[in-house]
C-alpha cells in the first residue's frame, strides 16, 4: 500500500479514537473538580487549569447526608446480572443444542418457528412489558427484590443466549456428536462431555452479550425497583436529577462502566482468532 | 419424554411462563380504560385504538424515531465498516485500536448519557468550548430542537458503531482467501477489490448487522430520557418515550397498552419489509 494511504488510515483511526476516548477523559478530569472548577467554564487539565480534589471520589463511599452509597447498587447490579446471565446461558445453551440437532414438530409449529419465538423477544420494546411485569411481580411479592429482577432479566437475556448458541452449534460438525456416541456416550453424555467443552468460544460470546445487556439495562431496573434493590444505572440517574454534583456524577459513572469495559479485551482476543465468526452467522 | 425435550423444554417453558402473562395482559388492558387508581378493568372496546389512530403526537414520534434510526444506523454501518477494514489486516497497534473501538458498546447507555450531557452543556461543557477555538458557536446543543436531535444522534453513533464494527470485523476475519487471490491475479486495485469481492461477500453479515441494529434502535429510550427528556418540546420524543409518558407518567395504562401493541405490530411489519429490501439490495434478485 502507498504511504499516503497508510497516513490517511492512521488519521482515521486516531480521529475515531479521540471521539471514543473523549467522554472518558472529560469524566476523569471532572471527577477531580470541585464546585468552583466546574462553574468556571470548561477546564481539562488538573494542576494547570484547576486544583484537583478527591471530593467526588470520597463522596461515593462516605456515609451520612453528604455520602452517595455506590457499594450497594454496585453489588445489586452484579448479583442480578450474574444470576440472570448464568441461568439464561444454561437454559439457552441446552435449548440451542436441541434446536440445532433435533427436529421438533407440534401441530404446525416447526424448529424455525420455535427459534423465531425466542429471537422475536428482542423485537419487543421494553415499554410493552413494563406495566404487566410490574403487576406480575407485585402479585408474587417480588417487586423491588433481586429475584424479581432476575426473573425479568431472564426473559431479556435468554433469547440472546439461544440466538448466539444456535448459530454456534450449527457451525460445529455433527460428526463430532456421532463419534462420541459411537464411543458409547448417550446423547446427553455426548453433549456434556464432547460438545460443551468444544463450545468455549460460543459460550464466551453469548455470556458476554448477556452480561452487557443485563448490566446496561436501565428501563426495567427503573420501573421495577424503588429503594431496596436499586441498581447502578438507576442510582446514577437519581443523582443526576437532583442538584447536579458533576464531580460525584463523573466518578460514579467511571466506576459503573469499568467492569464491562474490561470485557472488550476478552472480546478482542476471541475476535482476532476468528473464533467469533461461528457465533455470528 | 424424549431426549430432545430434555434440551428444549426448560428454556421454552421458562420463557413462556415469564412472557405469556404480560402479553395477554397487555392485549386485555388495551381494550379497557383502566388506570392504576381504579380497581378493575372497564372494557371500552376498540376506543383506545381509535384514539391511537388520531393521536398525531404518536405518529410524529414514530416519524422522528424512523429518521433517528435511519440516520444513526446508516452512520454506524458506514463508520463500523471503514474501521473494521482499517484494522482487518495485521498492523502496528492493531490490537489497541480494536480494543478501544469496542469499549463504548460495553458501557451503560444511561450512564454515558449522563456524561455526554455534561459535555454538551452550553456554557460549561467542552463541546462549545472546543468549537469556540475554531470560531464556531456557541451551539445550542440541548436547548434547540435541531441541536438536541443531533446530540442524541451523536451519542447513539458513539455508543453503537462498535457493535457494527464487531460484527463486520468478525465477518471479515472469517472470509475465504481464494476470491482475494483471484482478484489480485486479475490485477484489481483496492477500490475494485472492495466493491467486487469484499462487499458482496459481506452482504449476508451486513444484512444481519443492519437488521439487529435497527431492532435495537427502534427501542431507543435511555439516551433520550437522560439527555433531553424528549425535549425541547417534543423535538426528541421517540415512540418508546411517548408510550412511557402516557403509561407511567400519566398512568393511562389502557391507552398506553394500545399504543404499545400498535407500535409493536408496525415495528414487526417495518422490520420484515426492510430486511427483505436489504436482501434484494445487497445480494441481488434471489433475496
Amino acid at each position: 500500500m502507498s504511504r499516503s494511504y497508510q497516513l490517511l488510515k492512521y488519521l482515521c483511526l486516531l480521529g475515531w479514537s479521540a471521539f471514543v476516548v473523549f467522554p472518558f477523559l472529560w469524566a476523569l478530569s471532572t471527577s477531580f473538580k470541585d464546585a468552583n472548577s466546574v462553574t468556571g467554564g470548561a477546564r481539562y487539565l488538573p494542576w494547570v487549569e484547576f486544583e484537583p480534589t478527591t471530593l467526588g471520589w470520597r463522596s461515593l463511599f462516605a456515609s451520612g447526608s453528604q455520602g452517595i452509597n455506590i457499594v450497594t447498587p454496585f453489588l445489586n447490579s452484579a448479583t442480578v446480572t450474574l444470576l440472570a446471565s448464568i441461568i439464561s446461558l444454561a437454559l439457552g445453551t441446552l435449548a440451542a443444542y436441541g434446536l440445532s440437532r433435533y427436529k421438533f414438530r407440534a401441530g404446525f409449529v416447526k424448529n424455525s418457528d420455535i427459534t423465531f419465538f425466542f429471537i422475536s423477544q428482542r423485537i419487543m420494546p421494553p415499554i410493552v412489558l413494563a406495566i404487566p411485569f410490574f403487576l406480575m411481580l407485585k402479585e408474587i411479592s417480588a417487586l423491588d427484590t433481586i429475584w424479581g429482577l432476575v426473573i425479568v432479566y431472564i426473559a431479556l437475556l435468554l433469547p440472546i443466549a439461544v440466538w448466539v448458541m444456535i448459530d454456534f452449534f450449527d457451525s460445529i460438525p455433527r460428526e463430532l456428536d456421532e463419534m462420541a456416541m459411537i464411543d458409547g456416550c448417550t446423547p446427553i453424555g455426548a453433549f456434556f462431555r464432547v460438545i460443551l467443552p468444544n463450545s468455549l468460544a460460543g459460550l464466551v460470546v453469548a455470556g458476554m452479550f448477556c452480561l452487557i445487556f443485563g448490566w446496561n439495562d436501565f428501563f426495567f431496573a427503573f420501573t421495577l425497583t424503588f429503594t431496596e434493590t436499586q441498581l447502578l444505572p438507576v442510582a446514577i440517574v437519581s443523582l443526576n436529577s437532583s442538584v447536579t454534583p458533576w464531580w460525584s456524577l463523573s466518578a460514579f459513572a467511571l466506576i459503573s462502566v469499568t467492569p464491562l469495559a474490561l470485557i472488550a479485551v476478552v472480546v478482542e482476543r476471541f475476535m482476532s482468532r476468528g473464533s467469533l465468526a461461528g457465533a455470528f452467522r | 419424554m424424549k431426549i430432545k425435550h430434555f434440551f428444549l423444554l426448560p428454556a421454552l417453558l421458562t420463557l413462556l411462563a415469564i412472557i405469556v402473562f404480560p402479553l395477554v395482559f397487555t392485549v386485555r388492558v388495551s381494550f379497557s380504560s383502566w388506570d392504576v387508581y381504579q380497581a378493575g378493568l372497564d372494557y371500552i372496546g376498540g376506543r383506545n385504538y381509535l384514539r391511537v389512530f388520531q393521536d398525531s403526537r404518536f405518529w410524529q414520534s414514530l416519524l422522528r424515531l424512523s429518521a433517528l434510526s435511519a440516520l444513526t444506523v446508516t452512520a454506524q454501518y458506514v463508520l463500523g465498516f471503514v474501521l473494521a477494514l482499517a484494522v482487518w489486516k495485521e498492523m502496528r497497534g492493531g490490537r489497541i485500536f480494536r480494543v478501544l473501538f469496542l469499549v463504548p458498546m460495553m458501557t451503560t447507555p444511561v450512564v454515558m448519557s449522563v456524561i455526554w450531557r455534561t459535555v454538551f452543556h452550553e456554557s460549561l461543557g467542552p463541546a462549545n468550548d472546543l468549537l469556540s477555538y475554531v470560531g464556531i458557536g456557541p451551539v445550542p446543543w440541548l436547548s434547540s430542537a435541531a441541536g438536541a436531535f443531533v446530540s442524541v444522534a451523536l451519542v447513539e453513533i458513539w455508543q453503537w458503531t462498535p457493535f457494527m464494527f464487531l460484527l463486520l470485523l468478525a465477518g471479515l476475519v472469517s472470509l475465504p482467501r481464494e476470491p482475494f487471490l483471484a482478484a489480485a491475479i486479475d490485477g484489481a486495485g483496492p477500490w475494485r477489490t472492495f466493491w467486487q469481492v469484499t462487499f458482496p461477500l459481506m452482504a449476508p453479515i451486513s444484512i444481519g448487522a443492519l437488521v439487529i441494529r435497527l431492532i435495537e434502535a427502534s427501542k431507543i429510550m435511555d439516551t433520550v430520557y437522560v439527555m433531553t427528556s424528549g425535549g425541547p418540546g417534543t423535538a426528541t420524543e421517540t415512540a418508546s418515550y411517548y408510550i412511557y409518558i402516557r403509561g407511567l407518567r400519566d398512568f393511562q395504562v389502557g391507552y398506553s397498552a394500545a399504543l404499545s401493541l400498535t407500535y409493536l405490530v408496525l415495528m414487526i411489519a417495518a422490520l420484515t419489509i426492510i430486511a427483505k429490501l436489504l436482501a434484494r439490495l445487497l445480494i441481488g434478485k434471489e433475496g
